[in-house]
């Protein structure tokens, strides 16, 4: 499997080199650099060369390789890098070149732990993060004369059935809060078809409960009509209550869904009740997929002209598709100009717009958008000549927001039961919201 | 502070810093030391050799800090090789802590000690592996399976003599599903080094046991045990089905590895299922693959190259689902690429509408690789699907309106694709002249060439045209000279008085002024054919006869290598579309079969005859390091200084890296065009103009298949060899002589 992880940052300068395997030279690491980081014209993210694969990906300001030296597991790798960066994130906060240099003795030890000879072990943070802490001296375990009955209880844990949960935890308050959060994906064409939309959906929750509770969980997904509402209220005022209506007749029908490694996925498959045993603290119990139905919360109406060779005008109006009830916060929307941009002369009906010449785009701002409500930008971007008139690509217009108690496709939380042998009563607290992921909308 | 230190370690080195380096190494005070050890890591990292301070670092192994035993355990795994000797300083040390009350320290003792590739610490490390492999925590233990394939990589004979091997093989048992991930992962790579061990044997026993751990061990332990249950070939249906059964939970799996690890064994084990349970998988692989899609781009690229294998088996199973290959702005372009050509995989009567309007879209973008693939996939679709083609032709011309001079180019060759296939379109030809002016890369231009040749009765000025390609036919590239040979003889043929002229002038052209020998011959093929006057059809029935349709411009591997990759999926292999060996550099399991096969080779010889074979055993120990010293591969040439620890690996680097400086992959041609490529030079005999890489013919129906046989027995029999007398090979080459034949061809008229 892998023969070594390798850091690098924009610069080329080698910041990791971790070697798992004998074949992984230090030479390598001026091939990457040659190759890869001092090439412009790497279209890959795989790059083979004699008997050496390297496979990167980038994040913040580093390049995270992998190298192998054989016909590997390419989904593993990726994965795996993904993995490692995520786990930097959440031991370091941010996970760029300031945090590996700050932290390059951290990064060994994770490395040395989460890879052997080159095979991903268990890459649970929560485990880790219990005999690998960032702070050296708080911790007890990390002597080697700690009680050994601390330490065989990790390491059961980190290799056990359930290793993401520890058994003795304890709250006065039990409670869960879960979260539906989606993302709302439109690809619109100029001529306002939608060509595409969907809804990417996760459900984190929040399990800040006594003992080890096995929690049951259900959606309003078609497959579990007739299931009874546990006061838990739905989301409100997706318009006119229809959605809301259609919803509790329980037809949101989800193209896919994935879980968190806690769901028994065999029962899943059998009966499509969603039973698991929570880790302690934040996760991602499941992520979904659905397409059908989707409730797209804004409607966007872009006319953009291109008057001769100087002038560009826009004419953007963006409606909200919501109940009156809710509003959306955060709202931007990007518009794109042309790189020959000079100037931008703009009017709006609300918010701010801005011209960041940057970013080639103005970017107009609402920071709160109630529903039903409709607003314009009308703007005109003047151009300086250029000698070569190369065509403007006109990128599409994106979008992002949030949108509180609102879902896209539908799906609203119908019960989480929560048991445990001591059966104590748990609250249980849901939220739903609405983001956009990639809204764009061609012009 | 410390912070600030440890970045002034990044800075350009100072004076003398080894010398600062080991005086901290051996400081009174813990904390100092500490630091230098960190330091020396630091440095290390950089790249600097620091080697020198091994004695000093090795002094601080024996601590109480397990972060700082970490750091030493660091340093010793990069150094041993170089100072082999102190090794034994530090085994003394990793035999404690292999007994430690800790697991952890037991463990890393274990873990370390196996990537210390130093003969003498492998002595001392057969009793500590023996305990750690039963001891009490599952921790240690799965740590332990993984240091059986690292000794076994490093002393097969030790591992075997020890029966690590069985030790391993009973631990796929154990009831902790970790360890039975990293067992199995062991096993099967020892399995995988030295097949001959058979290390990793599935039976039905162990085949229960795997399927019991797949539903709790960790993620990546479920992509090893997938992965060994796709190997695994079930011994009646039921047993396939059973496996089905239990793997098919694991598309729901959020990690993408594990998701494309189980849609590989339940594609490789239904197939022995009946066919309406091999539809109810297909149907459930579907939405995961699906949500592979909006995973991270070089997540979405290995599953999307997967992706496209598995349409080359089953065609249909993603044709829903076309929206979510639709390529976003912002998507890398290797994304856009592979999305592209799934989108025409799945193309069908019911999705062409969006389809096309997409295609349409990106044709307008600026990217100018993404736009002419754009492009050349209208034309797959329109070659793919009948129905569509009127509606692709109508597109393409759109687009030739837009006048981006790399656009028409590419629409040109396109459209010469739909003519192969589709009779009728002659209407756009006009359409297509007028955009003459603005080809100028050979393929564009050959196409038009080719054009106007096929259709040159239908087109009133096809000689002015061709006249003008004719006059500056010395400057055109080779590819658009053998176009253009061949369209002005097909006009001479449909209309002789319009292009007498002509054909004497390309003739003369091709054959005096050209030393292009492919030229130079189809000039004279044709030459010949046009001066026999014995059957005056003969060159129409040989140059206009009626070409078979291309089927489709749409690449696909030969089916042998397609199920071979399908075993693949998820490797490399499936993402470069090759079989592994095409670019992995056959490592040492490559030499070590070549060793093998020549030991065995020289006891057959021996056996027969014992004289001969010591011969023979001295020619190849001659041969051997030479053959190795010129197959060093830069890549693997080793600089730091450190030998490899085996003797058996010298050789396998040396191999390793012919193959691979030879065979860098993005540089390989794919084995797939050697089959479309004999077929078009068959076609362009025939006259057909042939592109390697856009126009394949059907496997089933190579070039010559194609063309009737009455009409091959026609042409022959009215060339009518005996009256036509070719000149004798002397005269080609003689100019005189090569005139007289002119002359011939002149009095024709």
């Amino acid at each position: 499997m892998l023969s070594g992880i390798l850091l690098f940052n924009q610069k080329g300068e080698n910041l990791i080199f971790r070697a798992f395997r004998p074949d992984c030279r230090p030479r390598l690491a001026d091939i990457f650099r040659i190759q890869v980081i001092s090439n412009a014209q790497v279209r890959s993210p795989i790059l083979t060369l004699g008997s050496t694969t390297f496979s990167h990906v980038k994040h913040e300001n580093i390049y995270i390789v992998a190298i192998t030296k054989s016909n590997a597991n390419a989904g593993i790798i990726f994965e795996f890098l993904y993995r490692f960066v995520g786990l930097g994130k959440q031991y370091f906060g941010k996970f760029d070149e300031d945090a590996v240099k700050n932290n390059f003795v951290l990064i060994y030890e994770l490395l040395d732990e989460i890879l052997d000879f080159g095979y991903p072990q268990n890459t649970d943070v929560d485990v880790l993060k219990m005999y690998i802490t960032p702070d050296n001296l708080s911790s007890a375990i990390r002597s080697v004369s700690a009680p050994s009955s601390d330490t065989s209880k990790i390491t059961m844990q980190a290799t056990g059935a359930q290793s993401w949960r520890r058994g003795d935890i304890k709250y006065r308050k039990n409670e869960a809060f879960v979260d539906v959060i989606e993302d709302v994906n439109l690809l619109m064409s100029a001529t306002g078809t939608v060509l595409r939309a969907d809804v990417t959906g996760q459900i984190v929750m929040r399990a800040y409960l006594s003992g080890t509770p096995e929690c049951k969980f259900g959606l309003n997904d078609q497959l579990v009509v007739g299931q009874v509402v546990h006061g838990i209220d739905g989301p409100i005022g997706n318009q006119d209550g229809r959605k809301a209506t259609r919803a509790a007749a329980g037809s949101v029908t989800l193209e896919d869904c994935q879980f968190h490694q806690c769901v028994q996925l065999g029962k899943f498959e059998s009966d499509r009740t969603i039973s698991f045993v929570p880790p302690d603290g934040e996760f991602e119990l499941m992520r979904y997929r659905a397409v059908e139905n989707v409730n797209l919360p804004f409607k966007v109406h872009a006319i953009v002209r291109e008057v001769g060779t100087t002038k560009v005008e826009y004419s953007i109006a963006v409606k909200a598709n919501y109940g009156s009830k809710l509003f959306a916060t955060n709202v931007v929307v990007r518009i794109p100009t042309p790189l020959n941009t000079a100037s931008i002369t703009e009017r709006t009906t609300q918010g701010k717009a801005k011209y960041e010449p940057e970013n080639n785009c103005i970017v107009w701002k609402i920071a709160r958008f109630v529903g039903g409500s409709e607003f314009v930008l009308s703007a005109e971007a003047h151009l300086t000549s250029m000698t070569n008139q190369k065509a403007w690509s006109r990128p599409p217009l994106s979008m992002t927001f949030s949108l509180l108690m609102f879902t896209s496709s539908g799906l609203l939380v119908r019960y989480l039961k929560v048991f445990e042998k001591n059966n104590y009563s748990s609250v249980k607290w849901v939220r739903y919201m609405t983001k956009a992921g990639s809204y764009e909308v061609r012009f | 502070m410390a912070m600030n230190r440890m970045r002034s370690a990044f800075a350009p080195p100072r004076k003398g810093e080894t010398f600062e380096l080991r005086a901290g190494l051996v400081s009174q005070y813990a904390y100092e030391r500490k630091e230098a050890i960190q330091k020396t890591i630091m440095a290390m990292t950089l790249g600097k050799d620091v080697s020198a301070l091994f004695p000093d670092v090795l002094k601080n192994i024996a601590t109480a800090d397990l972060d700082q035993k970490k750091l030493v355990y660091l340093y010793l795994m990069n150094y041993a090789k170089s100072h082999p000797d102190l090794c034994i300083l530090a085994v003394n040390t990793f035999v404690q802590d292999a007994e430690d009350p800790n697991p952890l320290i037991r463990a890393l003792a274990i873990r370390t000690m196996g990537c210390i590739r130093v003969d003498k610490m492998i002595d001392y490390m057969e009793e500590p592996l023996r305990k750690t492999l039963r001891d009490e925590s599952p921790y240690v233990r799965k740590t332990a399976a993984i240091c059986v394939a690292k000794l076994f990589d490093l002393n097969p004979a030790l591992c075997l003599e020890n029966g690590f091997l069985e030790t391993l093989q009973e631990m796929i048992g154990d009831p902790n599903p970790m360890v039975v991930a990293n067992s199995v992962q062991a096993l099967a790579e020892i399995k995988e080094s030295a097949p001959e061990t058979n290390a990793l044997q599935i039976n039905p026993n162990t085949l229960k046991k795997l399927l019991m751990a797949l539903n709790e061990c960790t993620e990546w332990g479920r992509v090893t045990i997938l992965s060994t249950l796709a190997e695994y070939k079930a011994q009646d249906v039921k047993e396939a089905e059973h496996v089905c059964e239990r793997v098919a939970p694991q598309f729901q799996h959020v990690n993408s590895s594990v998701v494309i690890a189980a849609v590989k064994a339940v594609f490789l084990h239904m197939r022995y299922l009946p066919l309406e349970t091999q539809q109810s998988y297909l149907k459930k692989m579907a939405p995961p693959l699906v949500t592979l899609v909006s995973s991270a781009p070089e997540v979405q690229y290995v599953a999307l190259r997967n992706i496209d294998l598995l349409l080359q088996k089953q065609p249909d199973i993603l044709s829903k689902e076309i929206r979510v290959f639709f390529c976003k702005y912002n998507d890398p372009p290797y994304v856009k690429f592979q999305k592209l050509e799934i989108m025409v995989r799945i193309a069908n009567d019911t999705n062409l509408d969006q389809l096309l309007a997409e295609l349409k879209e990106y044709a307008l973008e600026v990217d100018m690789d993404f736009v002419r693939r754009a492009v050349k996939a209208i034309g797959q679709v329109a070659v793919k699907l009948e129905s569509a083609s009127e509606r692709c032709v109508n597109a393409l011309l759109d687009l030739i309106n837009t006048k981006v001079n790399y656009v028409v180019q590419e629409v040109i060759v396109v459209i010469k694709d739909i003519f192969r296939k589709y009779p009728g379109y002659e209407g756009i030809i006009p359409t297509l002249c007028k955009c003459i002016d603005e080809l100028d890369e050979p393929n564009a231009r050959g196409s038009l060439i080719w054009i106007v040749g096929e259709y040159a009765e239908k087109i009133s000025n096809a000689g002015d045209i061709l006249g003008g390609f004719v006059d500056g036919f010395a400057e055109e590239f080779t590819q658009t000279q053998l176009q253009i040979l061949t369209a002005v003889v097909k006009l001479f043929l449909k209309r002789p008085q319009a292009a007498q002229g002509l054909v004497q002038k390309v003739l003369n052209a091709a054959t005096a002024e050209s030393d292009n020998p492919d030229i130079r011959d189809r000039a004279y093929i044709y030459w010949r054919l046009l001066s026999n006057t014995s059957d005056a059809n003969a060159p129409k029935n040989i140059v206009l006869s009626e070409k078979p349709p291309i089927t489709t411009t749409i690449q696909s591997l030969p089916p042998a290598l397609l199920d071979r990759l399908l075993g693949e999926l998820s490797t490399l292999a499936s993402v470069y579309h090759k079989p592994p060996e095409q670019f992995v550099g056959q490592g040492r399991f490559g030499a070590d079969a070549v060793q093998r096969a020549a030991i065995e080779e020289q006891m057959q010889h021996a056996k027969e005859n014992p004289l001969a074979a010591a011969a023979a055993a001295a020619a190849v120990q001659g041969k051997a390091p030479e053959g190795q010293s010129n197959m060093e591969n830069l890549l693997d040439i080793d600089f730091d200084g450190a030998a490899p620890a085996s003797a058996s690996e010298k050789p396998s680097n040396g191999l390793s890296g012919l193959e691979g400086l030879a065979g860098t992959p993005q540089r390989v041609e794919s084995p797939s065009v050697g089959q479309p490529t004999a077929a078009n030079n068959m076609d362009d005999l025939l006259g057909v103009f042939g592109n390697g890489s856009s126009s394949t013919t059907a496997p089933g129906a190579p070039g010559f298949g194609g063309m009737s046989d009455s009409d091959i027995m026609n042409g022959f029999a009215s060339m009518d060899l005996s009256s036509s007398q070719p000149p004798p090979p002397q005269q080609q080459l003689d100019n005189a002589s090569g005139k007289k034949t002119n002359e011939d061809l002149l009095s024709l008229f």
